[in-house]
C-alpha cells in the first residue's frame, strides 16, 4: 500500500509538490497567527520552513538541490524551478499601477548600477584581506557577491580556478538566502512601503529570488516593483564583471 | 475564456525572454538580460492596450491573476531547493563577503528610501484617478 502511494507521488511530483506548499502555508500562518500574534507575516515563516527543508534534504541526499534532490519531493524543483519562478513573477506585472513605476525610473537605474558595483567592491575587498591577492580571484568573488549568477558566469569568462568558482557561487547563495529572511525584518529600517522603495530596494539588493522573497514575505503589493527592476539586476552584473569590474580591479591591483 | 489571460502572459512570457537572449547576444554576454523585466513590461502595456478597448474580461484577467497569487507558494518551493548545506559550510569569506555586501546596500536603499518625499495617499488605492490625484496630493513632509 506505502508503496503504491509512493510510487503515485513520485509520479505526480508536481501535483504533490502543489499539495505539500499548501501544507507548509497553512503550518506557517498558524504559527503567524497563535506563536507571533502576526507580528511575523505567515509567508516569511513559510519560507523559514522551505529553507530547512532544503537544509535537511540536503543532509539527507548529499546533492545541491535541497528538498528537490529527494525523490519524494522531486516535484518541488518544478514547482520552485526558474520556469514557474518566472511565469509567476511576470504574472504579478499585472498589479503594477503603470504611473508608480514611471516614478521610479532615474532612482531605479541609479539603485541598479550601485547595486552591482557596491557589492563588488565589498566582495573583492573581503576576498583581498582573506588571501585571494590575484585580480582573477578578486574579481570572480566580488562578482559573487553580487549573485550567484554572476559570480560563475565572470570567473568563466576571465579563466578562475573551481574552487574560487564555488567559493563565489556560495557567496551568492548566502547573500540570497540572507536577503530572504533579513528583509521582513528590517523593513522599517529600509523604508519598505512604497513602489518606488520597493524599486530602489530591487536593484541596490540585486539577487531576483532573495528580492522576490523578501518582499512576498513583507508585503506581497511591493513584489512586482522590486522584481521590475532586480531582473535587471544580473544581466547588468554579467555585463560589467568580466568587462569593466575586471579590469579596473586589475589596474588598481597592477 | 481563462485560457486566453494564461496565453496572454505565456506569449509576453516568451517574447521578454527571447528579447532578453537577443540584447545578451547584442552587448555581448553569455547571460539572458533583464527578459524577465522586458516581460513584465510587455504585460503591462498589453494590459494598457487592452482594458480601455473592452478585450480583458474577468475571466481572461483571472488566467493571470491566478498564477501572480501563485507566486508566494511558488517563492516557498523554490526556498526549499537552495542549497542551504554548502551555504552554511561556504566558510568566512563568503558569508563576510555576503554580509557586508547586504550592510552596506541596506544602508544605501535606507538613505535613499528616507529621501522620498512622504505622501499621504496609498499608492496601492485603486481606480481610474489614483494617479492623477497621487501627482496633486504629493505633499513633502521631512
Amino acid at each position: 500500500m506505502l508503496s503504491i502511494l509512493e510510487k503515485e507521488i513520485i509520479n505526480n511530483g508536481l501535483v504533490a509538490a502543489f499539495a505539500l506548499v499548501g501544507f507548509i502555508v497553512l503550518i506557517s500562518g498558524f504559527i503567524s497567527r497563535k506563536l507571533t500574534y502576526g507580528r511575523l507575516q505567515g509567508s516569511a515563516i513559510a519560507i523559514l520552513i522551505g529553507l530547512a527543508l532544503a537544509y535537511w534534504g540536503g543532509i539527507y541526499s548529499g546533492g545541491q538541490k535541497g528538498l528537490a534532490d529527494i525523490s519524494l519531493f522531486s516535484g518541488i524543483g518544478l514547482m520552485g524551478g526558474a520556469m514557474m519562478r518566472d511565469f509567476a513573477i511576470v504574472a504579478t506585472a499585472f498589479e503594477v499601477q503603470p504611473y508608480e513605476a514611471r516614478k521610479a525610473g532615474l532612482i531605479g537605474i541609479l539603485s541598479l548600477f550601485l547595486g552591482v558595483v557596491v557589492p563588488f567592491i565589498v566582495g573583492a575587498s573581503l576576498a583581498y584581506c582573506f588571501g585571494y591577492k590575484d585580480a582573477v580571484s578578486m574579481t570572480t568573488i566580488g562578482a559573487g557577491a553580487v549573485t550567484y549568477i554572476v559570480g560563475p558566469v565572470t570567473g568563466a569568462a576571465i579563466g578562475a580556478s573551481s574552487d574560487v568558482m564555488a567559493l563565489s557561487i556560495t557567496t551568492g547563495v548566502i547573500k540570497a538566502i540572507m536577503v530572504m529572511i533579513g528583509t521582513p525584518i528590517a523593513a522599517k529600517f529600509l523604508g519598505l512601503r512604497t513602489p518606488r522603495s520597493a524599486m530602489v530596494f530591487g536593484g541596490l539588493a540585486g539577487t531576483v529570488s532573495g528580492v522576490s522573497a523578501g518582499l512576498a514575505a513583507t508585503d506581497r503589493r511591493l513584489v512586482p516593483y522590486g522584481a521590475l527592476v532586480a531582473t535587471f539586476h544580473t544581466g547588468l552584473g554579467c555585463f560589467m564583471g568580466p568587462s569593466v569590474l575586471y579590469f579596473a580591479t586589475k589596474a588598481i591591483m597592477a | 475564456m481563462i485560457i486566453y489571460g494564461t496565453a496572454l502572459l505565456a506569449i509576453c512570457h516568451l517574447l521578454g525572454i527571447f528579447l532578453g537572449d537577443l540584447l545578451g547576444k547584442i552587448v555581448g554576454v553569455q547571460t539572458n538580460v533583464g527578459g524577465v523585466g522586458i516581460a513584465m513590461m510587455l504585460l503591462i502595456f498589453a494590459r494598457m492596450f487592452m482594458e480601455p478597448r473592452g478585450l480583458l474580461p474577468k475571466p481572461t484577467e483571472a488566467g493571470v491573476t491566478f498564477w501572480a497569487a501563485i507566486y508566494i507558494p511558488v517563492v516557498i518551493a523554490m526556498a526549499a531547493q537552495q542549497n542551504v548545506v554548502a551555504a552554511l559550510r561556504g566558510g568566512y569569506v563568503a558569508i563576510l563577503a555576503a554580509f557586508g555586501a547586504i550592510v552596506c546596500c541596506a544602508c544605501i536603499i535606507a538613505l535613499i528610501n528616507h529621501l522620498e518625499p512622504k505622501s499621504d495617499v496609498d499608492p496601492f488605492a485603486d481606480g481610474p484617478d489614483s494617479a492623477d490625484s497621487a501627482a496633486v496630493n504629493i505633499k513633502p513632509l521631512a
